[in-house]
């Protein structure tokens, strides 16, 4: 012990922690609090931190110590034993050409055959991602199942549908908005439903809800990388990195007065894929 | 009693000279060789911590009825993820303090591996013979990418739920086998049921075993090189000066171990983070606004945010807008880092083996394009916050992504440009004869 002082305060750091450790268990006791255990916790653990360190700081140091490094790679010569050993074994396999072709042609298949369980993992994805729940005469329902009357929106109302008894179905998700008087009805004619219009809520740049409707400019705004869509330009996306409008859904009214789709989106929704042309 | 330890041991294993080398062993010592270090502790912090949140946290998207005891979601529709993360939060005896830290510990664990990475890129650390580990390290980088965002995006809340929903968008968007990698992967359409159980599979099983395989590799070569060090004192390229491992340097990093993990236990009581109840739970029809996901992933958020519209289409296919910020530029970034030793030797003509490190200043045109890439990726970080800054500037979104669009090419030109003056003016007035003025000033 070259100075008490520097022993007492290593002894000081480790007599924090055993308090804290301490204190701790009482905590946790006494039925826990967060802060409480982060602080003693931290205390317990940064006590035998700063502890360590000091005793090895003043008291442990011998100073700079040397050692040797092999710069040069020594074992040069084994080099050549090593090929050697390698090249004695594979010419027995070498030679044996027909052998070693039925091995390959063994294991190659026995690796093609291991591959077919990643099928396993999931249903493929056939037509599922041009088609959503959406069919001709679907009522359109609130997230709780109520279907939706042309009078409850206001001018520049707007509303997140799903499908009849879809209410789980996540790319089905769609926007219904009232224009206010004047606006021009974006879309074919067929498409509106006593001014209702109605346009898929998935962005088509990475597939975020569009959740934002701008009543001010009549633009619809994804949060997620914040593009915007034009309602008036039939959803075309007029700022941020999405490059295709939202598709728009084809809306009527039933017997009952309820809102429907009269029919599926006519594009495939949300964002881009390979062979999304093919639909 | 120690004797008697080491005969029986030694009687058994012959291991007695190995021992003696390695408690004998050298370490050079330096601020930054730490950093490392601290990242390995880091992982040990998350096994310790990530095992207990293990024992609690259930997989399963089911639904049920929240009855826990957090007030304001009573009665909201929950999952089984969601709500067992809720349960392990507040009804668990010290299950938010773990969660915490084990938030906490992935955010530092990925700061720590990039400014280890950093350092070691900066003084040459890469070179021959040490190629292999930069790319174990790499590798170890990426790993742990994958595994902080696997991990945050297990309970389900919404913020982490938006989060796969652009993971599923940009595994769509990939040419040829995008739309059957989403679907596997997810196991269906997004959001299918079985993600999140596979999520956990892959973030308490498969990726952990990997780092874990890949860090032992990382230290063994470690040890098999041994470590290099700064110039200057008795220090060669065929020597290692420092500290033996015992007891001087097992003390101090033991030290650093307990310490890493005191801030991380102060930083997981005292300053909240991820807090899932306050985000709500997965509902696909909604989105948290603002949203940005941890800082690790920022890059790939902001390359997202500031790429143009623009796609490719012929012939009836396309390759989507989020292919390019979001698939290709992390890939060309990899490849790039992957292949960075060969090629500055290739550039350099240097292919000697190097023990001693590089001071930045004297590789001018290696720390300029370090600062360079440097600059263009915090752009990119700093974009994904760019809904924040317009927000506080009360200017239009649109004009914050123009001005960071801008950023992205300028600022990485006027910091490498920046950079090689200040090195080679730093350099060059080494090389003037020390201390010119004094002299004069004696001969005087
Ligand atoms: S998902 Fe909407 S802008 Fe990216």
């Amino acid at each position: 012990m070259k100075t008490p002082a520097q022993t007492k305060g290593i002894a000081a750091a480790f007599g924090v922690s055993v308090l804290s450790s301490i204190g701790l268990a009482v905590v946790y006791v006494q039925g826990g609090q967060t802060q409480l255990e982060g602080l003693l916790l931290g205390l317990a653990l940064g006590g035998i931190s700063v502890g360590l360190v000091m005793w090895a700081k003043h008291l442990m140091s011998e100073g700079e110590v040397v050692e040797a490094r092999e710069v040069v790679p020594l074992q040069t010569d084994e080099r050549e034993e090593v090929a050697e050993a390698y090249e004695h074994g594979a010419e027995e396999i070498g030679r044996r050409t027909f052998l070693s072709k039925w091995l390959a042609g063994a294991l190659g298949a026995l690796g093609l055959a291991a591959l077919f369980p990643i099928r396993s993992l999931g249903v493929g994805p056939e037509d599922s991602l041009f088609h959503t729940a959406w069919r001709p005469g679907t009522r359109l329902v609130k997230a709780d199942g109520r279907p939706v009357r042309p009078s409850e929106l206001p001018p520049n109302g707007v509303l997140t549908v799903f499908p009849e008894n879809h209410t789980h179905d996540a790319d089905s998700q769609t926007m219904v908005i009232r224009l206010p008087t004047g606006d021009q009805i974006p879309g074919p004619d067929e498409f509106s439903a006593e001014g209702l219009v109605a346009f898929s809520k998935i962005c088509t740049h990475a597939g975020c809800p569009v959740g934002l409707y701008q009543t001010q400019t009549r633009q619809l705004f994804c949060p997620c990388h914040q593009s915007a869509f034009d309602v008036l330009e039939h959803a075309k996306p007029v700022s941020g990195p999405a490059t295709r409008p939202l598709p728009q859904l084809p809306l009527g009214v039933d017997n009952e007065g309820f809102v429907i789709a009269t029919s599926d989106y006519p594009e495939p929704v949300g964002p881009g894929f390979w062979d999304r042309g093919r639909g | 009693m120690v004797r008697k330890v080491v005969t029986w041991v030694d009687d058994r294993l012959g291991a007695s000279r190995f021992t003696r080398d390695v408690l004998a062993k050298v370490f050079p010592d330096h601020w930054s060789f730490l950093l490392g270090e601290i990242a390995l502790y880091c992982f040990v912090i998350l096994v310790l911590t990530g095992v207990f949140l293990s024992f609690f946290f259930e997989p399963s998207v089911a639904e049920s009825v929240y009855r826990g005891e957090y007030e304001p979601l009573q009665g909201v529709v929950v999952s089984d993820a969601y709500r067992s993360v809720m349960d392990l939060s507040f009804e668990v005896r010290a299950g938010m303090v773990m969660r915490q830290i084990h938030h906490w510990a992935a955010l530092v664990f990925l700061a720590a591996i990039v400014v280890h990475l950093v350092r070691i890129f900066f003084t040459g650390a890469y070179r021959r013979p040490r190629e292999i580990n930069w790319m174990i390290g790499l590798t170890l980088l990426t790993l742990a990418m994958f595994n902080g965002f696997t991990g945050y995006s297990l309970p389900d809340d919404l913020l982490s739920g938006t989060g796969l929903r652009i993971a599923y968008s940009i595994a769509l968007s990939i040419p040829v086998i995008g739309t059957w990698m989403a679907f596997l992967v997810f196991g269906g359409e997004f959001p299918a049921e079985q993600i999140i159980n596979r999520l956990f599979v892959i973030h308490i099983f498969i990726i952990p075993v990997l780092i874990a395989g890949l860090l032992t590799a990382h230290m063994a070569l470690i040890w098999r090189q041994k470590h290099t060090q700064f110039p200057g004192g008795r220090r060669r390229e065929e020597n290692v000066v420092g500290e033996r491992l015992w007891p001087t340097y097992a003390a101090k990093s033991m030290g650093l171990f307990f310490g890493v993990f005191g801030i991380l236990a102060l930083l997981g009581g005292l300053v909240q983070i991820n807090p899932i109840w306050l985000y709500g739970p997965f509902k696909p029809a909604q989105v948290p606004s603002p949203a940005q996901p941890d800082w690790y992933m920022g890059w790939l958020e902001g390359a997202l945010r500031l790429f143009p519209a623009w796609e490719i289409t012929t012939f009836g296919y396309e390759i989507p807008n989020p292919f390019f910020p979001a698939v290709l530029l992390p890939g060309i970034t990899f490849t790039l880092l992957y292949l960075w030793p060969f090629l500055e030797a290739f550039f350099t003509s240097d292919h000697k083996p190097h023990h001693l490190l590089d001071r930045p200043r004297d590789r001018p045109m290696r720390t300029a394009l370090g600062t360079a890439t440097l600059s263009f990726y915090f752009i990119l970080f700093a974009a994904a916050s760019n809904d924040l800054l317009a927000k506080w500037l009360r200017v239009p979104v649109e004009n914050v992504v123009v001005a960071y669009q801008i950023l992205a090419f300028a600022l990485p030109l006027a910091t490498g440009l920046g950079t090689y003056l200040i090195a080679k003016s730093l350099t060059k007035r080494e090389a003037e004869p020390p201390g010119a003025a004094p002299e004069t000033a004696r001969t005087s």
